[in-house]
């Protein structure tokens, strides 16, 4: 009898969970469409670029298409530009994730204190963020950087620097400048969140229990911070990554290919030299780097910043 | 990504435009037009609508400005990609062969057959072979230019000096360092520094050729680290260093401009056109300049060619309507209509022989009329420099490539302009772009 209770419970069970497992299929019936619409948007131009990538394929010169093997991949990998600026896209994306990083740390630590006019503070520091990357391009270009016209050889025209061509002669320094300054707003915020999420309790007993500022900072609230500023990170580094409006506007890759990044030497492979075939062997290139660099990046950067790590450290 | 994204916007954009347009009344179109964001162009979109809409009211026309290396950009990847975003663009004689080759845009001589009132013949020669394929016009000149040098007479003569009637680029060298006074802000004189084959690169191209230099010989070897292609690109970088404007290598033909007018320079080596924007009525340094034709060497003459002239997309879905628009900005009556509205000294130059037979023009222009035409008059598309060369052009190499390697090896001068790397490892690693590019012509 036992057993048969047994079975019957079996059975019940069995059949709940068939019912479960149709229900739920049901409910995500009505997520299919922005599937289908992520699948066209992303995976079918993607495949379409591998099928770009292995032809022979020029807009200049439309009659001569044909399919081309790995011919595109061949030149890519022996393409000193592109190795340049690889390197060029690590050093404008690491360098500014990370001073952003450390100056939204300052800025949100300044802001969670109590100050006159904090949220008038707040607006203007998020400004930067808000404004169109292509105008806030402009301004730095023309409005600060000049040489004959530019506010900064003014301001430190007393000081004997004058006719400083800012934007040849320091041109990755001005790109980061640019982006480190776009980006700060937006570290800033998230951290802020982090900080205004830390229970008052917790920092109270600390004291109490005779913690100073600064080991209060160490111990608990970087700790703390860990999330946020991983989220930071990953989030930063994808867009980041991707940083073209600024280069495009101020430097135009130059000079030479000092701030000839991934993403802007893709632009001109295929529109200016309208290469299409080598344009998509190098998407695919970088796709297949990208998804190899955030796996391990993630993976190391959650392991520095997990809580054994940052104990072990500090 | 972000070009892309872009790319969509802007194409969402054109959508929007041309439903626009057919919404609207019957008959009604829309034509796009883009052009270079130079001074003349931007004189004519002030004067569309009362000169061209109030007597179409049927065509819109849309305007879409650009600089010189984004409009390339844009108006190339539309037409190889048979996008139909312009009806009209505005190209030069460097894409009109390639361009006409690949169907990307129309035969114009068969719109102007039909149109008595548009005087083919009057177009000034060799403009208009320049736009020519095969004898059929496939663009046409809104303004024709040569290069020339522009000098401020008032300071050469304070600094006690004269122009020669045939100036040598070492006689130009040595009165720019005299007339050069970092001090005081003044540059010796203003050459172009910015990145672009359409920019630095036209007028070095043109010391090249007269110090004797080419980009490939007779049976495409390329020549870029020769003795003459470095002397001519070390003259030119040591002369915008020591006598050139600070910044050099943000400058083109608009910052030049700006510069002359500023009083930040006291002479400006660039294209004939100039002339009709800083000696202009309302430039402040109007009726103080003088022009000598440009600077040689070894050759007779060094001026380069260009027009900015407009073309029909094969694309576009209103042809009719894009060449009246064209049939109107490069017509006689346009630049009559814009120099009663402007003032004759700003009228589109080079494009017509009627222009140069105005009194009107010759009174307001007379100081650079006669040098822009003998200048363009003197121009060999064919053998501009000292050898022979397997390509047509002046300031740049008449073949499709030219557009990316010309790219290339301008951002390398402009990085020895800045002082970033020496003029040796400039052409170094130019040549290095340059020899596959003369290979594929070998074989080809």
């Amino acid at each position: 009898m036992a057993v048969l209770a047994d079975r019957r419970g079996d059975a019940a069970i069995a059949s709940a969970r068939a019912r479960d497992r149709r229900r739920n299929r049901r409910r995500r019936i009505p997520l299919l469409p922005a599937l289908l619409f992520t699948i066209v948007v992303t995976q079918i131009p993607f495949l379409l670029t591998i099928y770009y990538s292995l032809q022979s394929y020029s807009l200049y010169n439309p009659f001569a298409r044909h399919f081309a093997g790995l011919h595109n991949y061949t030149l890519i990998f022996t393409d000193p530009i592109f190795r340049t600026a690889l390197l060029n896209t690590v050093i404008l994306t690491v360098v500014p994730v990370l001073l952003s990083l450390l100056l939204g740390l300052g800025i949100a630590l300044l802001l969670d204190r109590k100050v006159l006019g904090r949220g008038l503070l707040r607006t203007l520091i998020v400004s930067p963020f808000l404004v169109m990357p292509a105008a806030a391009a402009l301004v730095w270009k023309f409005t600060l950087l000049d040489t004959q016209f530019g506010l900064i050889n003014w301001v430190l025209s007393p000081f004997g620097v004058n006719h400083t061509d800012w934007i040849n002669n320091h041109a990755k320094e001005t790109i980061i400048t640019v982006l480190t300054w776009q980006w700060t707003p937006f570290m800033m915020l998230i951290l802020l969140a982090g900080l205004q999420s830390q229970s008052g309790d917790v920092l109270e007993a600390a004291r109490v229990d005779g913690a100073g500022g600064w080991q209060i900072f160490r111990r608990m609230t970087l700790p703390h911070l860990r999330q946020y500023m991983e989220l930071g990170i990953v989030l930063g580094s994808i867009y980041i990554v991707q940083a073209f409006d600024a280069i495009f506007m101020i430097t135009s890759g130059g000079p030479g290919q000092q701030t000839t990044n991934i993403p802007y030497y893709l632009y001109e492979t295929a529109f200016r030299s309208f290469d299409i075939g080598r344009a998509s062997a190098m998407g695919v290139v970088v796709v297949v780097i990208t998804i190899v660099i955030a796996t391990f990046a993630l993976r190391t950067i959650s392991g520095l910043f997990s809580e054994q790590g940052m104990e072990g450290r500090l | 990504m972000a070009a892309a994204a872009a790319a969509v916007t802007v194409a969402g954009l054109a959508a929007c435009a041309s439903s626009s347009s057919s919404g609207q009344a019957s008959g009604q179109q829309t034509i796009t037009v883009a052009v270079v964001n130079n001074p003349q162009m931007i004189d004519i979109q002030k004067l569309t609508p009362k000169g061209f809409s109030a007597s179409h009211p049927n065509i819109k026309v849309k305007y879409v400005t650009l600089d010189e290396n984004t409009l390339r950009d844009q108006v190339t990847k539309d037409v190889a990609a048979g996008g139909g975003q312009f009806d009209v663009v505005m190209i030069g004689p460097y894409e009109v062969p390639t361009w006409a080759k690949n169907h990307w845009i129309d035969d114009l001589s068969s719109f102007a057959a039909k149109d008595a009132a548009y005087d083919v013949n009057d177009l000034i020669k060799p403009i208009r072979d320049s736009l020519s394929v095969g004898g059929k016009l496939y663009a046409s000149p809104f303004y024709g230019e040569s290069s020339f040098l522009m000098y401020r007479k008032d300071l050469l003569a304070k600094a006690g000096l004269t122009m020669p009637a045939h100036p040598t680029w070492d006689q130009v060298a040595a009165m720019a360092k005299k007339l050069n006074e970092p001090g005081k802000g003044m540059a010796g004189i203003c050459l172009r520094g910015k990145t672009g084959w359409g920019e630095n690169l036209a007028p070095l191209d043109t010391v090249v050729n007269t110090f004797g230099g080419q980009w490939y010989d007779m049976s495409w070897n390329a020549h870029l680290t020769s003795p003459a292609f470095e002397k001519a690109t070390n003259f030119y970088v040591n002369l915008i260093k020591a006598a050139g404007e600070p910044g050099a290598g943000n400058f083109s033909f608009n910052e030049c401009a700006n510069a002359m007018m500023q009083q930040k320079a006291a002479m400006w080596y660039d294209a004939t056109v100039g002339a009709s924007v800083i000696d202009a009525p309302g430039s402040p340094i109007a009726g103080k300049l003088g022009y000598a034709p440009a600077p040689v060497e070894l050759t007779k003459n060094s001026g380069w060619l260009w027009s900015w002239a407009l073309a029909i997309e094969s694309s576009s879905k209103h042809k009719d309507a894009a060449w009246t628009y064209i049939s109107w900005a490069t017509s006689k009556q346009y630049i009559q209509y814009a120099g009663k509205q402007l003032g004759w000294a700003s009228v589109p130059p080079g494009s017509r022989y009627s222009t140069y037979s105005n009194p009107s023009y010759k009174k307001a222009a007379g100081a650079f009329a006669t040098p822009t035409l003998n200048e363009i008059n003197g121009v060999n598309v064919s053998h501009p420099g000292v050898s022979p060369q397997p390509y047509v052009g002046v300031q740049y190499v008449g073949i499709p490539e030219f557009e990316d390697l010309g790219t290339r090896v301008s951002q390398e001068i402009t990085a020895a302009i800045a002082g970033q790397e020496t003029v040796a490892q400039a052409l170094t690693k130019s040549q290095g772009y340059a020899v596959p590019v003369g290979q594929a012509h070998k074989s080809g």
